[in-house]
C-alpha cells in the first residue's frame, strides 16, 4: 500500500544573498532580502514527489511555519508536486525567537494528526544550519531516524536509506514510520513547469497556529549577539613569477 | 618547459586558421616599420620588466579566444599610465611601427590580435578605478577595468554596469567602448554609446584628448567622444572612461520559456514589451541546437522544460520581488493562454535564476568546444531574422564537416547571432557563406555586425549597405586622428 509523506519547507535567506548582521547584531537583516526555499528542503520534495511518481508514496503534504510569506515556499513545493500544503502562522517575535525544537514539536503534531508514514526533511536549514529538526521530530515520536540520506528505497513499510560517510557509503534499513532527512546528492530538484506553477495556485493550503496544535513554541533558548565572521586578511602583494610563488607555498609548508 | 607553455604550444597547434590562410589576399603593408633592437631597447627603458618578447609568452596575446587568427608579434607593451601610452604612441608614430591595441582580448571578430608584426599594446594594467559619484552614478576608471570587477564595484553603491556580457569576467571596460559592445541588457539601457559621458584618449601622435566629463547634457560642438565609440582602436587608444551606471534593481525575475515557431517566438516579445512594460530587461532567444550545444558543454543531460524548436528566455527587474513575480506569472498565464508558449519554468530561487542564464550564456562556450566556428551577429528587421538561419542550414546540408548551424541573439532589439561550426576550418564552407551572408544581410537593409564589429574578418565588407559618400568621410576621419595609419591596422577598412 502507497504511504503517505510529509515533507517540511522552511523559508530561508536565498542561498546566493550576502547575508549581513543587524547594526545592532540582534539578528540578521531580513527586509528587503531576497528569500527562496531551504536548498535542502527543496531535495526532499524533490524525493517524495519521485516516491509519488513511482507509485510508492500516494499523498506529498507540504508543511512550512512562519510568517505569511511562507505561503510563497509552500506554492513552490505546490508548483513541483506536493499534493497540499499545511501553513502553521507563526508571527513577529515568535517567529524570530522560533527554535528547532518548536518545529519540531509542530511537524512531530501535524504528523500524528495527518497519519502520515514518512517525514522527509532537509538535513538543515541554510540559514542557522542547526541541523537538529529531523533527529528532534524522530525522539519525539519515538520513530526510527535515517539522516542524511543520498538513496532511498522504499519496500515493504521499510525504508533503506544510503549515507555518504567518509572513506565510503553507510546503509540504513528502518521500519515505517520514519524520519528521512536529505543530504545534497539524494538528487537533483527540478524546475516548475508552468503549468504545475497554475495548478499549484488551486491546490488545497491549510492555514493553523500552533496553539491549535497544542504546541508551546517558547523559546528554551536566548540569542546573546549575532557576529559577521572576522574580515579575511588579505594575501599581501601579487608574486611576480612562479618561483616566488613555489617558495612562498614553501614556507607556508603546503608544498 | 612548464606545463602553461606546453599548454599554449598545444593551443598554437590547434589554431586551424592562422589568420594569413583565412585571408590569404592580405599581405602585409610596406608602411611599417620593422621592429629592430633599438626599439625594443626604447621600450625595455620606458616599462622596466614589462614588455614581453619571449615567443612563447606572445602566443596569447597573439591569437584570439575562438582560435579564429594568429598573428605574428614579438613585442608585447604593458603600460601602467596615461603617460607611457602616450610616449608608447609618440615613438612609434614617428617611426612608423604599427600598433595593436589589446584589452581583455575576448573580441570575436578578430580585431584585438596582431595580423602580422603589429606591436600589441596591452592595457590590462591601466587598470585603477578613480571613484563613482553617488549624486550623478557616474562610474570614472581607467579602461583596463575587467567589468566584472567594475560591476562588483560599483554594487556596493547600489548600482550596477548598464552593460552585460557573456565575457564580463575577462573583457575590459575599455574594449567594450572601443567596440560598442552590445550584450543582455540593451533592451532596457540601450546601446553602450548612450551610456558613456567622457572618455580620455591617447591619439596616435601621443597627444592625449581629454574628453573627460561626466555630463548628461552637453550640446557644446562636436561630441568628439562618440567618434571613439565603436572605433575598434583605429582612431586612438581609449584609456579612461567615465559612464553612467543605473541603480541595481534588488529582485529579479526569469522565465525561460518555449516556442514552437519562430513566429511565435516574436508573439511573446510583443506580449512582453505590453504586460511586462518597465520590469523587461533582458529577453532572449535560442534554437534547440543552440541549447544542446550548451547543456554539452555545461555536462547537463536534460534541459529545464520540454525540448521544442526555439526557446526565449526574459528577465524582469524590480525594486519590488512581488512586483517582480506578478508581473512574471501574469504574462506567463497569458503567453500560455494564447498558445505563444507551449512550455515554461519560472526561476523559484537566485540558484535557479543562475543555472537558466548559464544556459545561455554558456552557448558561446558550447559553438567553440563544437570545432571551428564561423560565427556572425546581424541586425536583421525580426521579420527576416530566424528566415537567414534556415536559408544557411539548408546551404550548409550537402556539405560534409559542417557539425552544426545555430541561431541565438537579442531578439529584443533585432540581433541574430547565426553560427556555423565544423571540424575544422573550411574553405568550401567559407566560399558558400561568404560573402552570400553579407549581401543578403543588405539586401535586407539590415546590418553586417550589430554589436561585434567589423574587426578583421569582416572588414572587407564595410562598404556593404554604407553609401560611397560615408566611407569618404569615415577614411577622412582615418586619417584626421592617425594619418600614418599606425593604429589597427588591416582592421575595419577594406584592406586593398
Amino acid at each position: 500500500m502507497a504511504i503517505r509523506i510529509l515533507v517540511g519547507v522552511k523559508r530561508a535567506i536565498d542561498y546566493a544573498v550576502k547575508v549581513q548582521v543587524k547594526s545592532d547584531k540582534s539578528g540578521v537583516v531580513t527586509d528587503g532580502v531576497k528569500h527562496s526555499m531551504n536548498p535542502f528542503d527543496e531535495i526532499a520534495v524533490e524525493e517524495a514527489i519521485r516516491l509519488k511518481e513511482k507509485k510508492v508514496a500516494q499523498e506529498v503534504i507540504a508543511v512550512s511555519c512562519g510568517p505569511q510569506q511562507c505561503q510563497e515556499t509552500l506554492r513552490t513545493a505546490l508548483a513541483l508536486g506536493a499534493d497540499r500544503a499545511v501553513h502553521v502562522e507563526v508571527t513577529g517575535k515568535d517567529y524570530e525567537m522560533l527554535q528547532p525544537l518548536a518545529i519540531s514539536k509542530i511537524i512531530a503534531a501535524i504528523a500524528k494528526k495527518e497519519n502520515v508514514d514518512l517525514i522527509l526533511l532537509g538535513k538543515l536549514a541554510i540559514d542557522d544550519d542547526s541541523n537538529q529538526t529531523g533527529q528532534m521530530v524522530a525522539g519525539l515520536l519515538s520513530w526510527p531516524q535515517a539522516m542524511f540520506a543520498s538513496e532511498i528505497e522504499i519496500k515493504d513499510k521499510k525504508a533503506e536509506v544510503t549515507r555518504e560517510i567518509d572513506g565510503g557509503a553507510d546503509t540504513v534499513r528502518v521500519n515505517l514510520p520514519a524520519v528521512i532527512t536529505a543530504d545534497l546528492r539524494l538528487n537533483q530538484p527540478r524546475f516548475a513547469n508552468l503549468p504545475s506553477i497554475q495548478k499549484a495556485k488551486k491546490k488545497p493550503l491549510t492555514k493553523m497556529t500552533p496553539s491549535d496544535l497544542n504546541v508551546d513554541i517558547k523559546p528554551r533558548q536566548e540569542y546573546l549577539s549575532y557576529e559577521e565572521p572576522p574580515k579575511r586578511q588579505g594575501g599581501g602583494k601579487p608574486l611576480a613569477n612562479v618561483e616566488e610563488l613555489v617558495s612562498k607555498l614553501r614556507q607556508a609548508g603546503v608544498v | 618547459m612548464n606545463s602553461w607553455t606546453i599548454f599554449l604550444r598545444r593551443l598554437s597547434t590547434s589554431v586551424s586558421s592562422s589568420s594569413s590562410i583565412r585571408h590569404p589576399s592580405l599581405k602585409r603593408s610596406p608602411l611599417y616599420s620593422t621592429l629592430t633592437d633599438k626599439d625594443v631597447t626604447f621600450f625595455e627603458k620606458l616599462l622596466p620588466k614589462r614588455i614581453v618578447t619571449d615567443y612563447d609568452d606572445c602566443l596569447p596575446y597573439n591569437v584570439d579566444w575562438i582560435k579564429t587568427c594568429h598573428g605574428q608579434s614579438k613585442l608585447v607593451l604593458r603600460p601602467k599610465t596615461v603617460q607611457e601610452i602616450s610616449d608608447i604612441l609618440r615613438y612609434c608614430n614617428e617611426r612608423k611601427l604599427a600598433v595593436c591595441p589589446q584589452g581583455g582580448n575576448t573580441g570575436l571578430s578578430g580585431g584585438s590580435v596582431p595580423v602580422f608584426d603589429e606591436i600589441v599594446l596591452s592595457l590590462s594594467l591601466l587598470n585603477r578605478i578613480h571613484d563613482f559619484n553617488q549624486n550623478s552614478a557616474v562610474l570614472t576608471t581607467e579602461s583596463g577595468c575587467v567589468l566584472q570587477t567594475l560591476e562588483k564595484y560599483v554594487e556596493q553603491f547600489g548600482h550596477t554596469i548598464p552593460l552585460d556580457l557573456g565575457a564580463k569576467g575577462s573583457c575590459h571596460i575599455g574594449g567594450n567602448v572601443a567596440t560598442n559592445a552590445g550584450g543582455l541588457r540593451v533592451v532596457r539601457y540601450g546601446p553602450l554609446r548612450a551610456n558613456i559621458l567622457g572618455l580620455e584618449i591617447v591619439l596616435a601622435d601621443g597627444t592625449i584628448l581629454d574628453c573627460l566629463t561626466q555630463l548628461r547634457k552637453d550640446n557644446t560642438g562636436y561630441d568628439l567622444k562618440q567618434h571613439f565609440i565603436g572605433s575598434e582602436g583605429t582612431l586612438g587608444i581609449i584609456t579612461q572612461v567615465s559612464i553612467l551606471c543605473p541603480p541595481k534593481m534588488s529582485s529579479v525575475g526569469l522565465g525561460f520559456f518555449s516556442c514552437e515557431t519562430f513566429e511565435d517566438v516574436l508573439k511573446v516579445l510583443r506580449l512582453a514589451r505590453h504586460k511586462l512594460g518597465e520590469t523587461l530587461s533582458a529577453i532572449e532567444f535560442m534554437d534547440n541546437t543552440s541549447l544542446k550545444l550548451s547543456m554539452r558543454y555545461l555536462k547537463k543531460d536534460s534541459g529545464p522544460i520540454k525540448e521544442s524548436p526555439f526557446y526565449v528566455i526574459i528577465e524582469t527587474m524590480s525594486t519590488s520581488s512581488e512586483h517582480c513575480k506578478n508581473m512574471m506569472e501574469l504574462f506567463s498565464t497569458k503567453a500560455l493562454e494564447d498558445g505563444c508558449i507551449t512550455d515554461g519554468t519560472l526561476a523559484q530561487d537566485l540558484n535557479q535564476y543562475s543555472e537558466l542564464w548559464a544556459l545561455r550564456e554558456s552557448i558561446s562556450n558550447g559553438l567553440v568546444s563544437d570545432g571551428y566556428v564561423f560565427k556572425y551577429d546581424f541586425s536583421l528587421g525580426l521579420k527576416h531574422m530566424y528566415e537567414l538561419v534556415e536559408i544557411t542550414r539548408k546551404l550548409m546540408e550537402p556539405l560534409k564537416d559542417v557539425r552544426n548551424v545555430t541561431g541565438f541573439g537579442h531578439v529584443g532589439d533585432g540581433n541574430l547571432h547565426l553560427n556555423v561550426t565544423t571540424k575544422e576550418y573550411s574553405q568550401t564552407v567559407k566560399d558558400v557563406l561568404e560573402p552570400f551572408l553579407y549581401e543578403w544581410v543588405s539586401k535586407q537593409r539590415g546590418s553586417i555586425s550589430a554589436e561585434h564589429g567589423l574587426g578583421l574578418h569582416k572588414a572587407k565588407y564595410l562598404g556593404l549597405g554604407k553609401s560611397l559618400h560615408a566611407l569618404d568621410i569615415m577614411r577622412n576621419i582615418k586619417t584626421l586622428f592617425d594619418p600614418n595609419l599606425i593604429l589597427n591596422p588591416y582592421k575595419l577598412f577594406p584592406y586593398k
